[in-house]
């Protein structure tokens, strides 16, 4: 453990381009019935300044967990997570300042108020947690860039005199007011109506335009990326199976997994679907080989063994992906990458 | 034939701010063996239209109008009709259904009460027998007839509720948010699953959802909701592609077309909120948040106008040509 602790981290202090490294991550449980799950099995990601990321796949596929390890609420078996180049100090005054610098905002706003706080109550949590200075002011610039105008009339509402989407702008509200450099969003619109969805994706764009905030959304929505991510990042069962530019993957997806999942959007008419059987299997039970086999389409249907991989896919696991921001790869045998990679 | 058909349909809830007109004169047929969805933001009333098909709203609400369930009006039948009617003639696969099972009883329990409720003449192993062939219509193996709920994932527990809507083999089916919060993979299992028993069954399918692009690909025809009042109605792919009420193209610009460059870094949507049922504006209720509303919207409810073969739109615009381009 290195003894620069993160809060003294500033971005000229570090060479890295990248806000976030994901090293090599690991994260286990204790499986329900014994065993262990290992809900994140070799992960690498980097996310830099200013750049809006959408972590993509079903449940149970390990993308909460990656989110919550990178706020410092799970702690890794393996590997190492960077902020600004340092690695996460897990001391509770290092992450408390940590966590002033990375935000999370939560998929049900409902939920995530308290019902009997009012909406200035809400904003002001945390500032007043890290003794911020000038918390009417930060409150009041925090509702008007979550899109509250004018903020003084949301100060006394409490949540059930909200919409949805004011709930949800209220949550982005809490986030923002510690000005965080990251904000790491859950689902952050897949519980509010169609009309409000597009508003706070375009209130995302917005806070990543005015305030460079950096992005990482984790969402099983492939419209909601094409709609505002830089890159995807898909992942199944523990590991990333493709990532890469979201134009590329979404346009040109690689991995037989990236393809179902794209096959069933609903608006994809031109495209038959691929609706792969059964749910994400057990994280306690990762089969061998490539982990995606016992659900692939392209062993299934034989592509595989034309191509002369079957044994591969049966047998050895695809190479876990290098954190490469720019390339667009694909952990798949039947998948040639681009020689960087 | 028309299995469900509901013929302006009015239900207005009594408080003590005063009357909430929440479904405000509803036409709605759906036939045998067809899908029919129904779409709408939280509020619109698509709910509460619902709850009129198995007359399973509050005392203080005041229903005008027909509902006719295989030709017999539910809103003045009999109680003991009532009873029969729900669940052996229309059921209902509630939202939030991943909460709607009970957790201490096992899930082939659960299945066999209403058939014995329903059929006085079946016996415990009988109607066990019928369970275990709904669950393997649903796709799921007959040993989860002894699995709790917890022990099941989301979209297990969304199965067994469209198989409990199955139990007394109703001519009506509907499914209120059947695939929210399920995961996109799930979601298409499940509505390719509620299809093939449309099919099968020859059953009339109502389906709500607030997700318009989920509709366009599974139903027949779908019906647009806003503030209590069917705004657009026609062939399902053909309203989702084409929408002639600007409050449906809102809705469908809320989701984009994945490869399309003008949604890239685009993301469309609707400013303002739904009104409240209680104090809507005057004219057409939805020209506050309506970006091509003229002055006449102010003063005139146009209600639905033809706009095409079998298609009807509730704007003043499609008669001068403007909102069906």
């Amino acid at each position: 453990m290195t003894t620069t602790s993160v809060s003294e981290s500033t971005p000229s202090a570090s060479a890295s381009p990248n806000v976030i490294e994901v090293d090599n991550l690991c994260v286990s449980f204790p499986g329900r019935r014994g065993g262990i799950a290992r809900a994140v099995d070799g992960v690498n990601l980097n996310v830099g300044r200013g750049e809006v990321v959408a972590l993509v796949g079903e449940s149970g596929c390990g993308k909460t967990t990656l989110a919550r390890s990178i706020l410092g609420l799970e702690r890794p078996e393996s590997g190492e997570i960077r902020f600004h180049g340092l690695p996460l100090n897990y001391g509770a005054k290092a992450l408390k300042k940590y966590r002033s610098n990375v935000q999370l905002v939560l998929q049900d706003p409902t939920g995530s108020l308290n019902p009997r706080h009012s909406v200035y109550e809400a904003v002001a949590e945390g500032p007043r947690t890290h003794g911020m200075d000038d918390e009417p002011g930060r409150v009041s610039r925090a509702l008007a860039q979550a899109g509250l105008r004018p903020p003084e009339r949301f100060f006394l509402r409490y949540p059930h005199e909200l919409s949805g989407g004011q709930r949800q702008r209220v949550v982005i509200a809490g986030a923002l007011a510690l000005e965080p450099e990251v904000i790491i969003a859950d689902e952050p619109v897949s519980s509010l109506d169609a009309s409000v969805r597009g508003e706070i994706l375009a209130l995302m764009l917005k806070l990543r335009e005015e305030l460079e905030v950096t992005l990482l959304v984790v969402t099983h929505d492939l419209g909601l990326a094409w709609n505002i991510a830089d890159r995807i990042v898909v992942m199944y069962l523990g590991r990333v199976v493709e990532e890469g530019p979201t134009e590329q993957v979404l346009n040109d997806p690689q991995h037989p997994y990236t393809k179902a999942l794209l096959s069933v959007v609903p608006e994809m008419e031109q495209v038959e679907a691929i609706v792969l059987t059964g749910e994400a299997p057990d994280p306690t039970k990762i089969p061998s080989g490539c982990r995606f086999h016992p659900r692939c389409q392209k062993v299934k249907d034989g592509t595989a063994e034309a191509a002369g991989v079957l044994d591969k896919c049966m047998g050895t696991s695809p190479l876990v992906l290098p954190p490469d921001a720019t390339q667009h790869v694909a952990a798949c045998h039947l998948v040639t990458n681009p020689p960087s990679a | 034939m028309a299995l469900l058909e509901m013929r302006d349909v009015h239900l207005t809830y009594r408080t003590d701010e005063g009357p909430i007109p929440a479904v405000r004169g509803v036409n709605l047929s759906v036939d045998a063996g067809e899908i029919v969805g129904v779409a709408g933001e939280s509020g619109c009333g698509k709910s509460t239209l619902v709850s009129t098909v198995l007359r399973l709203f509050p005392k203080t609400a005041t229903v005008t109008g027909e509902v006719l369930v295989a030709g017999e009006d539910v809103l003045t039948m009999k109680w003991n009709r009532v009873r029969a009617v729900r669940w052996g003639e229309a059921a209902v696969v509630f939202q939030g259904a991943l909460h709607s099972l009970n957790p201490i009883q096992k899930i082939g329990k659960q299945l066999v009460e209403p058939i014995l409720l329903h059929d006085k003449k079946s016996s415990e192993q009988k109607a066990l027998k019928k369970v275990r062939e709904l669950l393997a219509q649903v796709g799921l193996p007959a040993r989860h007839a002894d699995a709790y709920p917890h022990q099941l994932s989301g979209g297990q527990k969304q199965r067994v509720m469209i198989a409990l809507a199955l139990t007394c083999d109703p001519e009506v089916l509907i499914a209120d948010e059947p695939t929210t919060a399920l995961d996109v993979m799930v979601q298409a299992q499940i509505l390719e699953l509620l299809t093939e028993i449309a099919r099968e069954r020859s059953m009339a399918v109502v389906i709500i959802s607030h997700d318009l692009s989920v509709l366009a690909t599974t139903c027949d025809r779908v019906a647009i909701m806003y503030a209590g009042r069917i705004v657009e109605e026609g062939v399902a792919r053909e309203v989702f592609d084409y929408p002639k009420h600007p409050y449906t193209r809102a809705l469908t610009g809320a989701f984009p077309t994945i490869g399309d460059p003008e949604s890239r870094y685009a993301p469309s949507g609707l400013a303002g909120d739904p009104p409240f049922p209680g104090d809507l504006p005057e004219g057409c209720p939805f020209h506050p948040r309506c970006p091509d509303a003229i002055d006449r919207c102010k003063e005139v409810d146009v209600g639905l106008l033809p706009a095409g073969p079998a298609r009807r739109a509730a704007c003043i615009l499609v008669n001068e040509g403007v909102a069906a381009s």
